[in-house]
This record gives structure tokens, C-alpha cells and sequence, in this order.
């Protein structure tokens, strides 16, 4: 029997105009990929995934270190030099990459530091007033927690690390920013977006 | 219970960093796709997208030359000789109310907050492939319907005015994309 193609064609578009605004419709040109398939169907893609990811998992505590050496490499740039928009965005950039990749390679807590990093960088109204060391605490607390993750006591104590360095940065953020209302309500303002 | 046939589908994704390049491709390659074209910054994964012409692009927000926010609004330019109707998934460590606001302005589809789970990407295609919205088309937007649900008890100012519907047939744009290549 020939294969039905008529359900492969994309159709034309609709155009519902408005007094500000056009609707523009398009029949689905990706429902060709969907399939019904029985409730008893076993296939997991999700389940596979997860496999392959755990697969990718003996490279992870190498990734991190290069990420955490990245960091640490941008700090000392910024140690050197000075805070400029270059040597800004590298270490904001390095802080942020392991805040959206640490968790998912094992560290969560690693992640967590580097979110209060990168909102230091973000928000302080004048990088070059805030303390060194408060900077400096972020990037070492990184480390240890990247070197030190095989010790079978490390994952509360980088936990609690991580927590507390949030705790002085908000701290020191709420206090920067009082006159800095849209700041403040970032600051403040939980995250929305959905993770699952 | 609907499945998607991933090796049919063509991904384009696009991140500065290798390590969730590789993350991203081992999770589409595990669901099946087949075809999957990696870029590193937003001004290559322009170029690829037009080139390409992909089914759905997975994008970082944060890049050099031109980030993820900068790619959704070239590739949501209605007159542009690309497909301007792709979804856009951003993922993303930002994951403030305001960086979502402004990356669905900026016509992204769906937006994943990292760390990433195979769980959530596949949740966020699913929903591209069977549930797209419409586009709307305003003087300062073009993208997909930033609004979701309908509902009755909304209180606030009507934005989009009303007027005059006037229905237009008009050739599919993705058609000519494909048929450009």
C-alpha cells in the first residue's frame, strides 16, 4: 500500500489580524515525529538518558577541576589587574558556567557557591568596594570542595561552606544595594524558573 | 501515550561550554536523534541554523560574540529567509523572574533553569512538538504566545487590543525554508 504523504506536508499558514496584533497559525510541522504507541510500549527514553549520563559520570571530577581552575585562573587575572569589563565578565562567566554545570557533574554544593558569586558580580554597585576576601572565600570555598569531594565528610561541611558564604554575600548585598530597589528585588526575589 | 521519533527530528545546540555540549548530545543521541549540530557561540549557530535549517534549537543564554538571547531574536525576524518559527529551548543557570521575563520577550519556546536533568529536556521537546502555541505578531514582538493559559479571573489592563479579524492564507514560511536549501 503507498504511504499516505498528505499528513507530511506542512499547510499554510492562518493570519488572524487585529487591531495590535496578528495570530499567526501553523499547523504543527513537527507532529509527524509524535507516535501513538500502546500503554504497554517499555521504551524509556528518559531512563536511557539517565544511563548514558551516569556513563558520561568518570568524567565529571575531571570536568569540574578544569572548571574550578577556570575560575581560579579568572580570579587571579582579576587579582592582577583590577576588576574591567574583560576581566568582569571572564570571572563572571567561569562562576556561572559551574553554577549551571556543578550540580549536574555531582557538586551541588560547588553550585551553590558559584551562584553567590555570580550574584556579588551582578549586583554590587561598585565590584571594586567589595571585600577581597569575600571574593576570594567564594573561588578557595570552589576548590575544596572540587579536591576534597571523595572524603566521605565533606558533602555537610561543603553544604554548611556554601550556605554561610551565601548568607555574608546576601548580607552584603541587601546592605550595597538599599538605595537599589530593582536590585534589591532580584536580590530578594526567589527563583521562578521551573527545573523539571 | 504519544512518543517522539527523535531520529526524525534535527537539533541544533549551541553552548560556549564543551562539557554541556557533550551532556546535551549524549541526552539527544540516548532519546534517538540522530542529527545533532553543535555550535559555540551565537553567531556560528546563526550561521548553522540557516544552513541547517533544524527542527528545534537548544540554546545557552550566556556566550561570547552574541549570547543565547541575541540568537532567539535573529532567528525570531519575521521577513528573514530562514525559518523564523523553530523552538527556541533556553537553557539556562539564569533563573531569576526577571532574566525569564526577558528571554520569553525575546521569543523563546520553553526555558530550562540548570542543572539540567534528562527528565526536564525531554519534558520541555515534548511539549514543543505536541503542544506548539501560536505566534503573535506585534509591533515590538514576534514569537510564540507568551500567554498559556486563559484565564477568567485576570483583573489587569487589556493589552492587546481587539478590532477588525481579517483572515490571511499565506504560503508556509517553513516550506520555503526547506524548499531554499
Amino acid at each position: 500500500m503507498a504511504k499516505d504523504n498528505s499528513k507530511d506536508k506542512p499547510g499554510s499558514i492562518e493570519v488572524k489580524s487585529f487591531g495590535t496584533h496578528h495570530v499567526i497559525t501553523q499547523p504543527n510541522p513537527l507532529r509527524k515525529v509524535l507516535l501513538r504507541v500502546p500503554e504497554s510500549d517499555l521504551d524509556d527514553p528518559v531512563g536511557r538518558a539517565e544511563k548514558a549520563l551516569a556513563g558520561l559520570s568518570g568524567e565529571f571530577k575531571e570536568w569540574m577541576t578544569i572548571e574550578a581552575d577556570r575560575l581560579s585562573a579568572a580570579h587571579a587575572t582579576v587579582q592582577r589587574e583590577g576588576f574591567n569589563d574583560k576581566t568582569r565578565e571572564e570571572l563572571f562567566r567561569a562562576a556561572h558556567d559551574i553554577k549551571g554545570d556543578a550540580a549536574t557533574f555531582g557538586y551541588p554544593s560547588a553550585a551553590a557557591a558559584a551562584e553567590s558569586l555570580c550574584r556579588i558580580i551582578e549586583h554590587a554597585p561598585d565590584l571594586g568596594a567589595v571585600p577581597p576576601q569575600l571574593i576570594a572565600h567564594h573561588i578557595n570555598a570552589v576548590q575544596a570542595i572540587v579536591r576534597n569531594r571523595t572524603k566521605l565528610d565533606t558533602a555537610v561541611v561543603a553544604g554548611v561552606l556554601s550556605k554561610q558564604l551565601r548568607g555574608i554575600a546576601d548580607e552584603f548585598l541587601t546592605h550595597a544595594n538599599r538605595d537599589r530597589p530593582e536590585h534589591l528585588e532580584a536580590i530578594l526575589a526567589p527563583s521562578i524558573a521551573p527545573s523539571e | 501515550m504519544y512518543r517522539i521519533d527523535f531520529n526524525k527530528l534535527r537539533f541544533l545546540i549551541c553552548d560556549d561550554n564543551p562539557h554541556m555540549r557533550r551532556i546535551l548530545r549524549t541526552l539527544l543521541h540516548s532519546f534517538g536523534a540522530r542529527e545533532v549540530y553543535e555550535a559555540e557561540d551565537g553567531a556560528t549557530a546563526l550561521e548553522m541554523y540557516t544552513h541547517y535549517v533544524p527542527d528545534i534549537v537548544i540554546t545557552d543564554w550566556s556566550m561570547p560574540i552574541f549570547d543565547g538571547l541575541e540568537l532567539a531574536q535573529m532567528i525570531r525576524q519575521p521577513e528573514s529567509k530562514g525559518n523564523p518559527y523553530a523552538p527556541i529551548i533556553m537553557l539556562t543557570g539564569h533563573s531569576e523572574k526577571r532574566r525569564v521575563t526577558v528571554a520569553r520577550d525575546a521569543g523563546v519556546t520553553e526555558f530550562l533553569a540548570k542543572p539540567i536533568s534528562a527528565k526536564g529536556l525531554y519534558q520541555r521537546i515534548m511539549n514543543v512538538v505536541a503542544n506548539p502555541r501560536p505566534f503573535i505578531k506585534t509591533k515590538t514582538y514576534f514569537g510564540p504566545d507568551r500567554r498559556r493559559n486563559t484565564t477568567n479571573t485576570y483583573i489587569g489592563p487589556e493589552r492587546r487590543g481587539s478590532g477588525e479579524v481579517e483572515i490571511l492564507q499565506q504560503p508556509s514560511l517553513l516550506e520555503k525554508a526547506r524548499s531554499a536549501i
